[in-house]
């Protein structure tokens, strides 16, 4: 048990808890809520092991179905999610990503801010097109993956700053 | 078999992402149809328990209009109580409008969703109470569900909020039967659907359940008319129904037990194993 995988614990459960207590009963208008629980998988240490992200945030959408009585969505999309983030890191951050200490936990760069962004958005997409399932309602899941997105992040990068380890 | 096992190493993170996105896929599809997977669902020991801690402390922020909406109630049944023309005869417990055969457990309902397409309601009462699946759920306004999965202490209630319920429902004034579904667009209002165009329809006009179905007994308030278009495929009516519920704001409800829906579900059941 060393310092960075209790740090995974503790975000695992205080991320989880906040989704389901505080997040899910905002309904902006009648049907946005975010979901800044995904903020475990972006924040998940860049170089950890990657079949141990996978695990989790299996888990972790897994839990959020059974609180959502939503079947499998969640963990679907969040899986979707963990297994693209290097792609995503290299996208953002360039090649040689793995050999820099990204530290995402840290004021908001351009390469940071994108990353999120591209992260968020494919959650969000995969979310929403196996929660409603059925390709009429094409236009709903557009608008309902815009807004959420929006608010997703700007909840995220607000907890991100909150978070934020003091400087020395 | 090096080979194999080779491939299985070089690829176990590939391996393990198809593996456990079919399990997830797999969970989805089955909450898509009417009967999903049990072990998913806010009705368990785990998800329960939270859900009803938080309801105990969010119960008192609402103390006030519950009280008011019991109050409505009370008044309401004493009226019925007091009207009645043959004063020998004692009221039964069940007077509410149209209930017969049928005995009734008070919940409470202590998770609600309305902002998905598939909405479920959780209650905190189960199979120590009486509750089995396909039972009605309704409060002092009108219809709200049906019992979909129990556990011991907890069930899910199918809302009239899901795309994939389906309701027989009438027209009060006409006794013209249709079907009652929900668009998934708002929270205030369902639609009644294949109502056949001999129906006299007016804005304004009252729906309530229909005497079809063994879940819900008869005349049951559901809404009223709000909007009458014809559907282009099927020629007949499609009316927009304005709730007489408040769906995002639930607190005590009904489960109605139906005694003879046992036996009716047999007998049809017999029906069909005899042809």
């Amino acid at each position: 048990m060393n310092n960075a995988s209790l740090g995974n614990i503790a975000r695992f459960v205080l991320l989880l808890a906040a989704q389901v207590l505080i997040f899910n009963r905002i309904d902006l208008f009648g049907f946005i809520n975010p979901f800044p629980y995904v903020l475990f998988i972006i924040l998940y240490p860049v170089n950890g092991n990657k079949m141990g992200l996978m695990a989790a945030s299996f888990f972790l959408g897994l839990l959020m179905d059974m609180f959502c009585n939503s079947g499998g969505v969640h963990a679907a999309a969040c899986l979707v999610l963990a297994y693209y983030r290097p792609a995503i890191f290299k996208f953002s951050f360039g090649l040689s990503y793995e050999y820099q200490t990204v530290k995402l936990n840290d004021t908001l760069t351009p390469e940071r801010f994108s990353f999120i962004l591209i992260a968020v958005v494919l959650h969000h997409f995969v979310l929403f097109v196996l929660e409603v399932f059925k390709i009429s309602f094409l236009w709903d899941i557009l608008v309902r993956t815009v807004l959420s997105t929006l608010f997703t992040i700007i909840t995220c990068i607000i907890i991100i700053y909150i978070i934020k380890p003091s400087k020395r | 078999m090096q080979q194999i096992f080779n491939f299985i190493l070089k690829n176990s993170n590939r391996l393990l992402f198809l593996l456990l996105l079919v399990i997830s896929l797999l969970l989805t599809i089955q909450s898509h149809s009417y009967h999903k997977s049990k072990i998913i669902s806010s009705a368990n020991f785990f998800t329960g328990g939270i859900y009803e801690r938080v309801n105990n402390i969010n119960e008192y922020f609402s103390l006030k209009s519950q009280n008011e909406e019991l109050a409505l109630e009370n008044a309401r049944l004493k009226s019925l109580l007091f009207n009645q023309k043959d004063t020998t005869k004692v009221a039964q417990l069940d007077t509410i409008k149209g209930v017969k055969k049928t005995d009734i457990i008070v919940s409470k309902v202590i998770h609600n969703s309305y902002s998905v397409h598939e909405n479920y309601l959780t209650i905190n009462s189960g199979e120590a109470d009486g509750v089995r699946p396909d039972m009605g759920v309704i409060n002092s306004a009108g219809i709200v569900g049906i019992v979909d999965k129990t556990s011991k202490n907890y069930a899910t209630v199918i809302s009239i909020l899901n795309i994939n319920s389906k309701i027989n429902a009438k027209i009060k004034k006409s006794n013209h039967f249709g079907s009652l579904v929900w668009n998934g667009k708002s929270t205030g209002f369902v639609q009644l659907i294949d109502v056949p165009r001999l129906a006299g329809v007016r804005k304004g006009d009252t729906i309530v359940t229909g005497g079809q179905s063994i879940i819900f007994p008869e005349n049951i308030g559901i809404g009223t008319i709000d909007k009458v278009y014809i559907d282009n495929v099927t020629n007949y009516y499609t009316l927009d129904i304005k709730l007489f519920n408040d769906m995002t704001n639930l607190g005590h409800v009904y489960i109605i037990k139906n005694k003879d829906a046992e036996e009716i579900s047999n007998l049809e059941k017999q029906n069909k194993n005899d042809e």
